[in-house]
This record gives structure tokens, C-alpha cells and sequence, in this order.
């Protein structure tokens, strides 16, 4: 059996690793002087719903915001489709943490979503006709466009999250980075963004989406990257997704191996 | 003690009377400006930067001065002035910008030092002009504003620079916009947010210079705050909050500036602050979107339905108990037996009762000490225990919730999330439709199955 | 210029003043309230207005009570409206500040035939005049008995809550649950703050009161990690803030060829001076310092 190697990457061999949605390789990131994680190394294949789980604090959200070069990493490259971060970065849309903004904000969630358009209409252009109609079918896709003109801290937690994930959709990107979507969403939505997500996978799109339920890892997700500081173990689900991974992921946890132990009874199932 | 006739207060509202025309115009037109500049400052929670940027002018003013009379040029020169002003202003806020980027310490803190210490070195710089010779007498009016003795070209310094930051600020309003909501999603776009910070701090620092000088350092700092809080109060969206700040600012202006002019001994800064905290204060209260009063009344509606529930949950809950058979029927219930069931006080109960008595889903029993449900209430009640038990099963089965929390959690979302979900659980959970039981049950069954 | 006992006292006053308003100044910064100090040294006009109008002389201590009721309700106000109007608490301060500013002016101007007094000068004490103001057989300045009982009252005031304080610092709602109730602990100290400040620059001037309540807590907050360490670590700070000035306002100035300066602004640049060293060379973090552990880390 495969146990976890550092360098492991999720593509089987890197043919065309110059094509790849995201590459990351040897990426360090520090706060305050201490290593949040360190050694990345990854293939992500194109197409992919790309599960990070590990425990709190393993740097799953660091490593997002490292690849958006949203905080500054220590060494490393990150190419997105075979170019850096700064060329490519049209082709990459960003969900955040829920908590990550002010709700109270003076906006409509068809504001927020026209959002995503911003940066297609490059300096100074206006909100026309042609981004309002993008901004609501994406609203559309989510379900939610009877909530456009809701100012956005009345919308429950699950539409707030759907309203992150259709301005990521009105930007029309073919890599996407979601930090949790699934925290504290109800059942509907969590259903109506996994069918989102198979969508944009079968249009070729790829996403990669910090999560933190094992119990439906193996059900959402067709590649995993199982990150604690450093990555644990990255590949298929149906092959990294195992007793010993998990452990080496989550050390002695008592009750998150037992929720593992309940996730693998579940891939027997299957 | 006042003289005022209608007629006066007529001419100096309507512009007519000369002398008090140009304070009044520029006082509203400072107003209009701040209030939309300072909508952007409130929204990026940084409604002190008027008060550091204003106080970090003063080493900027000193120094023009000193510098101007040894090189014998006039040091009082406004342009000069303005220009030193700018100059250290832009620096100062610079400086908070970086203070935050590369140390833990957070805006209130960098805001703090840029103020005390550029103000402290103003002051230094202001002693040594002060000692070299009396030419710099005044200088420190620039600080307090001399809004009585306008003259016409403050006035068009004002107006120029007014509509300029505003066209800036319409060029930029998008933006700004995704700047203030979420700088971290702006910069995963793409947009350079450091860039864009600046660029709201030079509109903010135009407008405070050319206020600065005219009517002083705290009616610019209340202008850029007040104005913009206020029009928080009355609405949901940002071009109308920008509007309606630009008004709030420009009436308490056009209202503070006349009633100074009007009334002896009023000094114009101080009535402006006055009247815009006045509607502040009005705002606060009576804000048609985020009052306090339409707050209240919000919570108030969603406790009473809240309580109206548990009310007929309690009801339908003791009418089940009382019945072998699956069919519930509506009967009389009483009174003590409802009130234990919640353990709720009798005078809690009076009033939930009430509630439900108002909108026809209890009615009072012939029998005293009972009350009984209406069809409607009975329906209601048979509805919401439904849902209830609905949801509580499904976050027994679905997340690893305790189903002693489950309890008061169920109550919360059921209000919050409505009709909808409920739906969908009833296509998830169950093909029949009759109520499932009790879910405190299944999982005492479930536990005693395990062992 | 040579040092004389005049100086010594300027720079003592200096000192006691930063070390009284260290303790308050921390938990400020903590709390992310820095701009308190700001907001009270402006909003306390009316509570002086208001102690002269009533007592119709300049005898300081009515207008000290005034101030410091003033100063209280500031807190008070501000986070009442937060609170209450649920606004940003920096636009809640700024509004009630400039509010009773503007309210204090109006008074002053329409008593302006009662009294003889002016925004500027009523408040704003000057430290270079401290030793002209002798008591106790001229022997100390009245200045440094008012900052040097304000310090021992801070004193006494952290020594019995530091843990409360440091606990509803942190995190509020722990406070509360522990039963600190956290309210109580804020007004408490904000009653602190607010006697502090006045107190302070009645007879050393705003600027230095200010500055000491921020700078030097930042600076230290950017050394250490540990809150009695920054407590101390503030004290020496603000008094070597508090000498620098004074030394600063007679030489800098001389440099240039000008004669000397206030030392109250100088001792708030001083302040700054000592922060802008710490930001660059803090060995945990400073910028410089920073850049140097990188190099030496890829090297």
C-alpha cells in the first residue's frame, strides 16, 4: 500500500504539465515567521472536483489564498494553465469564507454577483445591460434569482453562500478556488452547489473546494488533497482516501477518526 | 433675544443675502462632497481617517510656511499652503496604510499614531514659525477655519474641487464599490487594492483641505462621518446611501450656515455639526431600513411568531398525549397543563395566548381554566409541530447534531428558513404524510437497539 | 542651552504623564480604541463650559469634574449609539465627539459676555509652564502632584483588575460568562481614560496626552507578546519619549538656526521617532528586520 510521500502529485503522469488548470510546486507560506504549510506540491488535473480536507489550522485556507496571491509565500511557483498567477488570473474565480465580508454592505445580491463581471469590464465601464442579465443567470443557476433585489443580510446562510458561488459563476472562470462552501449552508443548498459543481465539471471546468465533512468526501469529490502543513497524501479519492491517510492527516483524533471510520463504512457502500 | 422675522429667514435660505450667500453655498457643497466621500470611509470602516488625515495637515502647513519665508516668498500663500497640506496629508495616510500592512497593530491603532505624531510635529513646527516672528500669526487658523470670513475664492475652491472629487469618485464608483465590500476578492481579481485605497484617501484628503481651511477641523470631521451614518439608517443600497448622504450633508450645511448667519453669536461650524447630528439623531430612530424603531418592531413581529408557535405546538403536543388513536383530535386544552408544558410563567402565557387570540387561532373555551384552537389554529398547530418534528429528524439523521440541541436550533431555522425547506425535507423524509413520531424517541429506541 | 531644574521637572511631568497613561493606553490598543484619547480631549469642551458658566471662575478643579463627567459620557454615548444604532464604533465615536465639541463652542460663544475664556486656552495646559506653577513650599509643581496621583490611581486600578481586565480585553464574551461583566469592566475603564486624559492635559497640554496614550503602547505591542511586558515595556518607553522631546525641542530647532520649540509637540514626534525604530527593527517582525531573516534564510 501507498503511504503518504511529500511529493506525491494527483496526476498520474505529467505529460502536459504545462497545461494543467494549477500547478503548485515547493510552496512555503509562513505567518509571523512560523510555517503554515510547507513543500506544496500539486498537479491538479483539468476538469476535477478537487476535494482539501485535513484538520483546523492544517493551512487549508492558506494554501487557497497562496494560490490567488491573496498573502505572500516564502518560496514556490503556482502556474494556472501553464502561466503565472498575474497573466492568467481572468481564468480564476474565488469563493470566500462566508465570514470573510460585511453582510450589513449597502448591496443587492445581484450587486454582489455583477461583482464577478468587474473585471471583464476592465476601468471605469459601467454595469450595463449585458452584465446585470450575466449576473442573473448566474443567480438563475443558483437557484436564488427571486433574491436578487434582497439587500444581502436578508438572505439566510445558505443564499448568502449561493450568492458567492453565482458571482463566481457570472465570471465565467475555468478554475475555481471555494473556501468552505459547505460551512454552515442547510441541506438544499448544499445539494444545489454539489450540482453546480458537477455541472462546471462536466463543461471542463475544475474546482477546487476546502471541506471539511469526511463523511461526503467520497461522494462529492473525484480527487482529494489531504493537507496537514504539508500534503499528506493528493490523488483519486479511491485511492488516497484511505484508514492510514486519514490517520497520518488527523494524528490521534479520536472522534474525527471515528467520523473517518464512519466516511470509509460509507465507501463500502458504494 | 432673537431678532428674526420670516422674511429675513426667507433671504438668507433662499441665497438672497449677499454676505451670507458664499457661506452658505460652500457650506453646502462641502457637505454634499463629504457625505458621499464619507459614505465610502464608513463602509470601509475607517470613518476616523477624516480625523487623523485632517490632524496630519498641520506639520505639512508649518513647514510650507517656514520654508516660504527664508526663501522670502509669502508664507501665507494659499496654494502653498494647500500644496504642504496635501503633501503631508497623503504621507500620513500612506503611512497608516503601511503601519497596517506590515504590523499586527490595526487601523484605530495606525490611524492614532499618524494623528498624534504628525499633529505633535505640527505643533513643534508651528512653535519654531511662532518664535521666528509674528508673520505666523493666523496659520493656526487654518486648523480652526474661518467660515465667517469667506471670501469669494474659497468659495470657488471649494465648488471646483467638490465637483471634481465627485465626478472622480462617479468615474470610480464600481470600483470603490468591490474595494469596501471585499478587498480580498477584489484582489483576487485582480484590481489593485493599494491603488484604489489611495485613490479614495486623495478624494477624501481634497475635500478635507480645501473644508479644512474654510470651516475647520471639526466640522470636516463631522462632516465626513455624520452625513453618511445617518443616510446608513435609510437605506439598502450604496448609490442611493451615496445620494442621501450628499443630502444629509448638504441640508445640514445649507441649514447650520443659515442659522449662524441669522442669529447672533452663532459660530457656523459648530450649528452645522449640530444640525447634522440633530438628523442623525432623527435618522437613528426613525431610519425607514436600519431605525432603531423599524428594528424593534421587526424583532418584535418574529417573537410574536415565534411564540404564537410554541403556543399551538404546545397545544397540538398535549392534545396528542391525550389520544391513543393516530388521529388528533381538537379539543379543549387546559390552561395549567399548557403552561407546564413550556414551563412558561402565567403572565408569559397570558400574552402569547393574546397573540393568538388576535389573529383567531385560539379561542376561549366554555369550560374556565381552558382554551381552545380554532380550525384554523388547530390546522396551524398540526402544520408547525409537522415541520418541526421534520426538521428535527433530519438533523438527527443528517449531521451529528445532539437532538438535545436539536430542539432550540429546530425552532431558530424553522422561522428563518420558512416554507421552502420544510418542502423539500417532506420529499426527503417522508412518502406518507402522516407526522412522524417524535424524533427523542427514535433516538432512545435507536441507542437502546445499539446495546 | 544649558539643563536646569526647570527642565528636569518638564521632563519628570513628561514621564509621570506617560506612565499614567500607559495602563489605559494598553487596554486601548487592545480593544481597538486607540482614537479614544482624541475623541475625549475634544469632547470634553462642554463639561468645561458648562463647570465655568456654573462656578463663574477658572479655579481648576470644577472644571476638572466637569471634563471628566464629559468624558465619561462620551464613552457612554458612543457606545450607546453603536450599540443601539448599530454604527461602526470609530463613526459612533467620531459623531458624538464632534457633536459635544460643537455643543461646548456654542456655549462659550453665548456666554462669550460672561466669561473670558476661549476654546484653545481653557483646556490645554502647556508643559513648558509646569514649573512656573509651584506648590508645597515651591518645592513641586502642581503638575506633577495631578499626573503623578492620575499614575497611581491607574496603578491601583490595573493592580485590582488586572485579570478582568485582561480577560474582557481579550474576549468579551468569556468575560461575561465568567462572570466579569464586561460592560462594567469597559465603563470602568473608559471612567479611567476619560480622568487620565483630563487630568493630563490640564496641565501638560492634549497633544502630549494623545500621543502618549497611543504611541508608546503600539510601540511596545510591536516588541513583545506579553501583556505585563508591554505594560512596563510602555512606561520606559513613554519616558524616554517624554526626554528625547524635551531635549529635541531646544536642539533640533538649533540645527536649523532657529530658536527652541514647544516640547510638548516635540515629545509626541519623539514618541513617533521611538515607534518608527521599533516598526523597522522590532526583532520579532520589524520590516527591516524582517527582510534581513529572509535573506539570510534563502542565503
Amino acid at each position: 500500500m501507498k503511504s503518504f510521500v511529500d511529493k506525491e502529485t494527483v496526476a498520474p503522469d505529467g505529460e502536459h504539465p504545462a497545461e494543467l488548470p494549477l500547478t503548485v510546486h515547493d510552496l512555503t507560506v509562513s505567518y509571523n515567521q512560523k510555517p503554515v504549510i510547507w513543500d506544496v506540491e500539486l498537479n491538479i488535473p483539468e476538469g476535477s472536483l478537487v476535494g482539501i480536507v485535513g484538520p483546523n489550522g492544517a493551512g487549508k485556507s492558506t494554501l487557497i489564498k497562496a494560490c490567488l496571491n491573496l498573502i505572500p509565500a516564502n518560496s514556490g511557483k503556482i502556474e494556472i494553465y501553464g502561466k503565472s498567477y498575474q497573466e492568467n488570473r481572468q481564468l480564476v474565480g474565488y469563493v470566500p469564507q462566508r465570514e470573510s465580508v460585511d453582510w450589513d454592505f449597502p448591496v443587492s445580491a445581484l450587486d454582489v454577483v455583477a461583482m464577478g463581471t468587474y473585471r471583464q469590464l476592465g476601468w471605469f465601464k459601467r454595469v450595463g445591460k449585458k452584465q446585470k442579465q450575466q449576473a442573473m443567470e448566474a443567480l438563475d443557476r443558483v437557484g436564488i434569482s427571486h433574491l436578487a433585489k434582497r439587500q444581502i443580510s436578508q438572505l439566510s446562510g445558505g443564499q448568502q453562500q449561493r450568492v458567492f458561488l453565482a458571482r463566481a459563476l457570472a465570471q465565467d472562470a475555468m478554475l475555481y478556488f471555494m473556501d468552505e462552501p459547505f460551512s454552515a449552508v442547510d441541506a438544499a443548498t448544499e445539494e444545489a452547489i454539489i450540482v453546480l459543481l458537477k455541472e462546471l465539471r462536466s463543461r471542463g471546468r475544475t474546482c477546487l473546494v476546502v471541506h471539511h465533512d469526511l463523511a461526503t468526501v467520497s461522494k462529492y469529490f473525484d480527487h482529494l488533497v489531504m493537507l496537514n502543513m504539508r500534503v499528506v497524501a493528493a490523488g483519486p479519492t479511491d485511492e488516497v482516501f484511505t484508514e492510514e491517510n486519514l490517520r497520518a492527516t488527523y494524528g490521534g483524533k479520536l472522534s474525527v477518526l471515528d467520523a473517518a471510520a464512519e466516511a470509509l463504512k460509507n465507501v463500502k457502500h458504494v | 433675544m432673537f431678532d428674526l422675522s420670516a422674511s429675513d429667514l426667507w433671504d438668507v435660505l433662499s441665497l438672497q443675502k449677499h454676505n451670507t450667500r458664499l457661506v452658505v453655498l460652500s457650506a453646502t457643497l462641502l457637505g454634499a462632497s463629504c457625505g458621499a466621500m464619507g459614505s465610502f470611509l464608513l463602509l470601509r470602516k475607517r470613518s476616523l481617517m477624516g480625523d487623523a488625515l485632517a490632524h496630519a495637515t498641520l506639520p505639512g502647513i508649518g513647514m510650507v510656511f517656514l520654508v516660504a519665508t527664508l526663501l522670502g516668498l509669502d508664507g501665507k500663500s494659499l496654494p502653498l499652503l494647500l500644496a504642504g497640506a496635501s503633501v503631508t496629508g497623503i504621507l500620513g495616510m500612506g503611512l497608516v496604510l503601511m503601519i497596517r500592512k506590515t504590523t499586527r497593530l490595526k487601523d484605530d491603532a495606525a490611524m492614532g499614531i499618524v494623528l498624534s505624531v504628525f499633529f505633535g510635529i505640527g505643533v513643534a513646527i508651528l512653535g519654531i514659525a511662532q518664535n521666528t516672528g509674528g508673520a505666523a500669526a493666523g496659520l493656526e487658523s487654518f486648523i480652526y477655519g474661518k467660515t465667517a470670513s469667506m471670501v469669494k475664492a474659497d468659495f470657488w475652491l471649494i465648488a471646483i474641487v467638490s465637483v471634481l472629487v465627485c465626478l472622480t469618485a462617479r468615474l470610480f464608483l464600481k470600483e470603490l464599490m468591490i474595494l469596501c465590500f471585499d478587498d480580498a476578492y477584489a484582489r483576487s481579481q485582480g484590481w489593485p487594492v493599494l491603488f484604489l485605497d489611495l485613490v479614495l484617501i486623495s478624494l477624501v484628503t481634497a475635500v478635507t483641505i480645501v473644508g479644512l481651511q474654510a470651516v475647520g477641523l471639526i466640522l470636516i470631521i463631522a462632516f465626513l462621518i455624520t452625513p453618511a451614518a445617518a443616510a446608513r439608517f435609510w437605506t439598502q443600497n450604496l448609490v442611493k446611501m451615496l445620494i442621501m448622504a450628499s443630502l444629509i450633508g448638504a441640508v445640514s450645511g445649507w441649514l447650520g450656515a443659515s442659522l449662524s448667519a441669522l442669529l447672533p453669536r452663532l459660530p457656523a461650524g459648530a450649528v452645522i455639526v449640530l444640525v447634522g447630528s440633530a438628523i442623525f439623531l432623527v435618522s437613528m430612530f426613525f431610519g425607514s431600513e436600519r431605525g432603531v424603531i423599524r428594528r424593534y418592531l421587526k424583532q418584535r413581529r418574529l417573537n410574536k411568531r415565534v411564540g404564537r408557535q410554541h403556543v399551538l405546538r404546545a397545544a397540538f403536543e398535549i392534545l396528542e398525549d391525550s389520544t391513543d388513536s393516530d388521529d388528533v383530535a381538537n379539543h379543549l386544552v387546559e390552561w395549567s397543563k399548557l403552561q407546564a408544558h413550556r414551563s412558561w410563567s402565567e403572565k408569559k402565557l397570558k400574552t402569547l395566548v393574546r397573540w393568538c387570540k388576535a389573529d383567531d387561532a385560539v379561542e376561549d373555551a366554555i369550560e374556565p381554566g381552558h382554551i381552545q384552537l380554532s380550525e384554523k389554529g388547530f390546522a396551524e398547530a398540526s402544520r408547525v409541530t409537522r415541520n418541526h418534528r421534520l426538521w428535527e429528524l433530519y438533523l438527527i439523521r443528517y449531521a451529528d447534531i445532539a437532538p438535545s440541541h436539536v430542539d432550540r436550533d429546530a425552532d431558530m431555522v424553522e422561522h428563518v428558513l420558512g416554507v421552502d425547506l420544510v418542502k423539500q425535507l417532506e420529499t426527503e423524509l417522508s412518502e406518507d404524510l402522516r407526522l412522524p413520531k417524535s424524533p427523542h424517541t427514535i433516538e432512545i429506541e435507536g441507542e437502546g437497539g445499539a446495546q | 542651552m544649558s539643563w536646569s531644574d526647570w527642565d528636569t521637572w518638564i521632563v519628570i511631568v513628561g514621564a509621570l504623564c506617560a506612565a499614567s497613561c500607559a495602563i489605559p493606553g494598553c487596554f486601548l490598543l487592545l480593544r481597538g480604541m486607540s482614537m479614544m484619547g482624541d475623541a475625549i480631549s475634544h469632547a470634553v469642551l462642554p463639561g468645561i463650559a458648562i463647570a465655568y458658566l456654573l462656578t463663574e471662575s477658572r479655579a481648576s478643579l470644577p472644571m476638572f469634574i466637569g471634563a471628566a463627567i464629559v468624558g465619561v459620557l462620551t464613552a457612554v454615548f458612543t457606545q450607546w449609539v453603536s450599540r443601539f444604532g448599530n454604527v461602526d464604533r470609530g463613526a459612533a465615536m467620531g459623531i458624538v465627539f464632534t457633536t459635544l465639541f460643537a455643543a461646548g463652542l456654542l456655549i462659550l460663544t453665548q456666554a462669550a459676555d460672561k466669561v473670558d475664556l476661549d476654546a484653545g486656552c481653557v483646556l490645554y495646559g502647556a508643559i513648558e509652564s509646569v514649573p512656573m506653577d509651584m506648590v508645597w513650599n515651591d518645592s513641586v509643581p502642581r503638575a506633577a502632584l495631578v499626573v503623578g496621583s492620575s499614575f497611581l490611581l491607574n496603578l491601583l486600578f490595573a493592580f485590582l483588575f488586572y485579570k478582568e481586565l485582561r480577560v474582557s480585553s481579550f474576549d468579551a464574551e468569556l468575560a461575561d460568562t465568567l462572570g466579569f461583566s464586561s460592560g462594567l469592566m469597559h465603563y470602568l475603564l473608559m471612567t479611567i481614560v476619560a480622568i487620565t486624559t483630563v487630568a493630563a492635559f490640564e496641565v501638560v497640554g492634549s497633544i502630549i496626552v494623545i500621543a502618549m496614550l497611543i504611541v508608546p503602547p503600539a510601540t511596545a505591542f510591536l516588541l513583545t507578546r506579553r501583556l505585563s511586558v508591554l505594560l512596563l515595556l510602555r512606561v520606559v518607553i513613554g519616558m524616554l519619549s517624554s526626554a528625547l522631546g524635551h531635549w529635541a525641542s531646544s536642539s533640533v530647532p538649533a540645527v536649523f538656526g532657529f530658536s527652541q520649540t514647544t516640547s510638548s509637540g516635540m515629545m509626541a514626534g519623539a514618541a513617533g521617532f521611538f515607534f518608527l525604530l521599533a516598526w523597522l527593527f522590532s526583532p520579532q517582525g520589524g520590516v527591516i528586520t524582517k527582510r534581513l531573516k529572509r535573506r539570510s534564510q534563502s542565503a
